[in-house]
């Protein structure tokens, strides 16, 4: 693999990543957390309506797993396609 | 010891840390003026973002509106936090490979325009100098309401730590303090939480506590708090109210935008010495965050149960079931004499009564069987059920001191780092990259803290001397930032295409369009009285709020910036070999 061909392959990779996680922060925030909210609402988390919870709590701790899960994923994308820093 | 004096000696104590950490922390580079050398360890980097980004709209008012709006408050929660996801991914870590010192220098070298570089600098100034006004005035507001001193007083107060440490220390300084701040703030913010938690739920936890029965009951703290609401009148907690589902959408989706375009935030992530420090930091960053924003939730509903419960100990309708006027408890009467809390005994029955009014069917029905002549509360401030949560729940002294020293760190972090990025658009932006390119380095650093002073007064004034829109500044900023700022960073990383042109016009029409959209309704630079329209539902665009305008204004700006981008000259070889590299954390070896 030449060098633009392994930098594009990266790119692609990188760009597949964000694809996945940016559906789940769409679909966890402004799919459970708004739009479908009321049907969730049916089931509860303890005293939580379900998607109250999902617009109150859980979309933010969906977040911060999302940040995290992305910096390790890109530091593996980044060893695997060799452009990891020192 | 009296309130007053420990809640002195509370606040001088943060002020005296501040003062220390900038004697300790000079800066004497450039480099450590506006990125802090580029040696912030991510954690630590992280928790200054957590203390630049939370103002004191969150700290003090973000629960007050939660409160008020139930389960529709989430679109602050969400938004606010949502757009992280967005800076870490999209943003953040292009940003620090570019490895410059401001958000305009890298549009201007992305875009190969000096033009490209002003308005950048004019948005960032526009977004920044609104709301950084809101911050000054917070300042003021926490010193006088708390410490019950002139509000001016309490604002030059915090104008003189802010220049001693932002001035001197610059980026380094600010960061370091920050730290300090965000401690000072989440432990004021979460010690009175986890005590009310525990009087309402018996959790420690304020997060689970919202989630579980009233303490020594079967019945769940939302299920009790839906029925007073509705026995009252109002809609359930927990239902869509207060804004419809399509405006809870995009003032979300605006909020998330708006968040992750903004400068001062931006620029923390140049302070890591490492791409993938970039990545985790904003992780970071989300955490000490989310410590706040999973706790305001509790807050709101905590408050507004507590302050329920204190005005309607009996049942809905009794004669006796409302509070008596003369035996209301303390806070009111500390929060009657600042005027944020006014009542008025419309039936003369020496009790008072809150209600939904406006619910025609239920105050009809009131005024027939109970003989209520309208909900007796002419004001309850917002901003109150925060600052008086402690006092409601009966909290000692000293946690109420906390809660000021708190608010007005909440207020300062934010405010400083708003100012740096002020302060460095307007000496190395303007300065250095436009006007006197062969400025040395010395005479910029000197620039920039003559810029720094010089914006640290002029927001002082502003505070002083609001120009009557406190209140519609963050909507204004958050628009901009989503309208102009963050369409432009991310098409310059994603689309290589996307040339001088078609950024500069597509900045244009996003900054024009968001204005116009708030002029509208808000009126012409906000002067009251010259607005165009009602700024009600019936007369607003496809029933579009002005505060979730930003969205359409981000929308338009991309595709603004592509149709340009189509008919007009592909940007130079050089600039594509810069994308490309701007997408790699190290150029390959292989």
């Amino acid at each position: 693999m030449t060098q633009e061909e392994s930098r594009a392959a990266y790119w692609r990779a990188n760009l597949r990543l964000l694809a996945i996680l940016l559906t789940i922060w769409f679909v966890v925030s402004f799919g459970f957390g708004i739009l479908l909210s009321q049907q969730l609402n049916a089931f509860s988390l303890g005293g939580y309506p379900l998607g109250f919870w999902f617009a109150q709590q859980g979309s933010i701790y969906t977040f911060i797993i999302l940040i995290f899960f992305y910096a390790w994923r890109m530091n593996v994308l980044d060893r695997k396609f060799d452009v990891h820093e020192e | 010891m009296d309130l007053k004096t420990l809640s002195f000696i509370v606040v001088g104590a943060t002020f005296a840390i501040y003062i220390a950490i900038a004697i300790w922390a000079k800066a004497s580079t450039t480099s450590e003026f506006y990125v802090a050398g580029k040696g912030i360890h991510p954690t630590l980097n992280g928790m200054a973002t957590a203390a630049d980004w939370m103002s004191a709209a969150s700290f003090i008012s973000m629960a007050g509106l939660i409160a008020f709006l139930g389960f529709t408050g989430g679109a602050y929660l969400m938004g606010w936090t949502g757009g992280y996801v967005l800076m870490a991914l999209l943003l953040a870590p292009y940003l620090r490979k570019f490895g410059k010192f401001t958000v305009p220098e890298f549009i201007g070298d992305r875009f190969y325009s000096k033009t490209a570089r002003i308005v950048a600098v004019i948005s960032l100034l526009v977004m920044s100098i609104t709301y950084v006004i809101g911050q000054m005035r917070g300042v003021g507001i926490a010193f006088s309401n708390i410490l019950e001193v002139e509000l001016a007083t309490g604002l030059y107060a915090g104008m003189a730590v802010v220049f001693i440490y932002a001035v001197f220390g610059g980026m380094k300084g600010i960061t370091y303090t920050q730290i300090a701040q965000y401690v000072i703030m989440i432990f004021a913010y979460t010690v009175p939480a986890v005590f009310i938690a525990i009087q309402l739920t018996g959790h420690p936890f304020p997060q689970i506590g919202l989630g579980g029965t009233l303490a020594g009951e079967d019945t769940y703290l939302l299920d009790a708090l839906d029925k007073t609401l509705m026995d009252l009148g109002f809609a359930a907690y927990t239902s869509v109210a207060g804004m419809t589902m399509l405006n809870m959408f995009l003032l979300t989706l605006a909020l998330m935008i708006g968040t992750a375009g903004l400068p001062h935030v931006i620029i923390r992530f140049f302070t890591v010495p490492r791409v993938r420090d970039a990545r985790k930091s904003a992780g970071w960053a989300l955490v000490f965050i989310g410590i706040l924003y999973t706790t305001a939730p509790a807050v709101g509903a905590m408050a507004m149960y507590n302050f329920i419960n204190t005005v309607q100990p009996g049942p809905v309708g009794d004669p006796q079931g409302n509070v008596i006027i003369e035996e209301r408890p303390d806070w009111m009467l500390r929060w009657e004499r600042t005027g944020l809390l006014q009542w008025e005994d419309k039936n003369d029955d020496g009790r008072l009564q809150y209600y939904n009014e406006r619910n025609t069917e239920f105050a009809e029905m009131a005024r027939e069987e109970y003989g209520w002549e309208g909900s007796e509360f002419t004001r309850i401030d917002r901003d109150i059920m925060v600052l008086a949560n402690p006092q409601i729940a009966g909290l000692p002294n000293w946690v109420i001191a906390l809660v000021a020293a708190g608010g007005i760190a909440a207020a300062l972090s934010t405010a400083a780092g708003l100012l740096l990025a002020i302060s460095s658009s307007i000496s190395h932006d303007l300065l250095k990259g436009v006007f006197m390119p062969r400025i040395s380095e010395k005479r910029e650093l000197m620039a920039g803290r003559i810029a720094m002073g010089a914006a640290i007064l002029f927001a002082g004034y502003l505070g002083l001397n609001p120009p009557g829109f406190a209140a519609e500044v963050v909507a204004l900023a958050f628009g901009l930032a989503a309208a102009s700022l963050f369409p432009t960073l991310m098409m310059g990383i994603f689309f290589k295409h996307i040339n001088r042109e078609g950024a500069i016009v597509g900045m244009l029409v996003g900054l024009a369009s968001t204005l116009l959209y708030i002029f509208l309704f808000k009126g012409w630079f906000f002067f009251p009285g010259t607005n165009v329209f009602p700024d009600t539902a019936d007369y607003w665009l496809f029933g579009i709020n002005p505060t979730g305008f930003g969205v359409i204004g981000a929308i338009l700006n991309f595709a603004a910036a592509y149709a340009v981008s189509s008919i007009t000259k592909a940007p130079p070889e050089h600039i594509q070999k810069l994308v490309e590299e701007v997408r790699v954390p190290r150029v390959g070896t292989s």
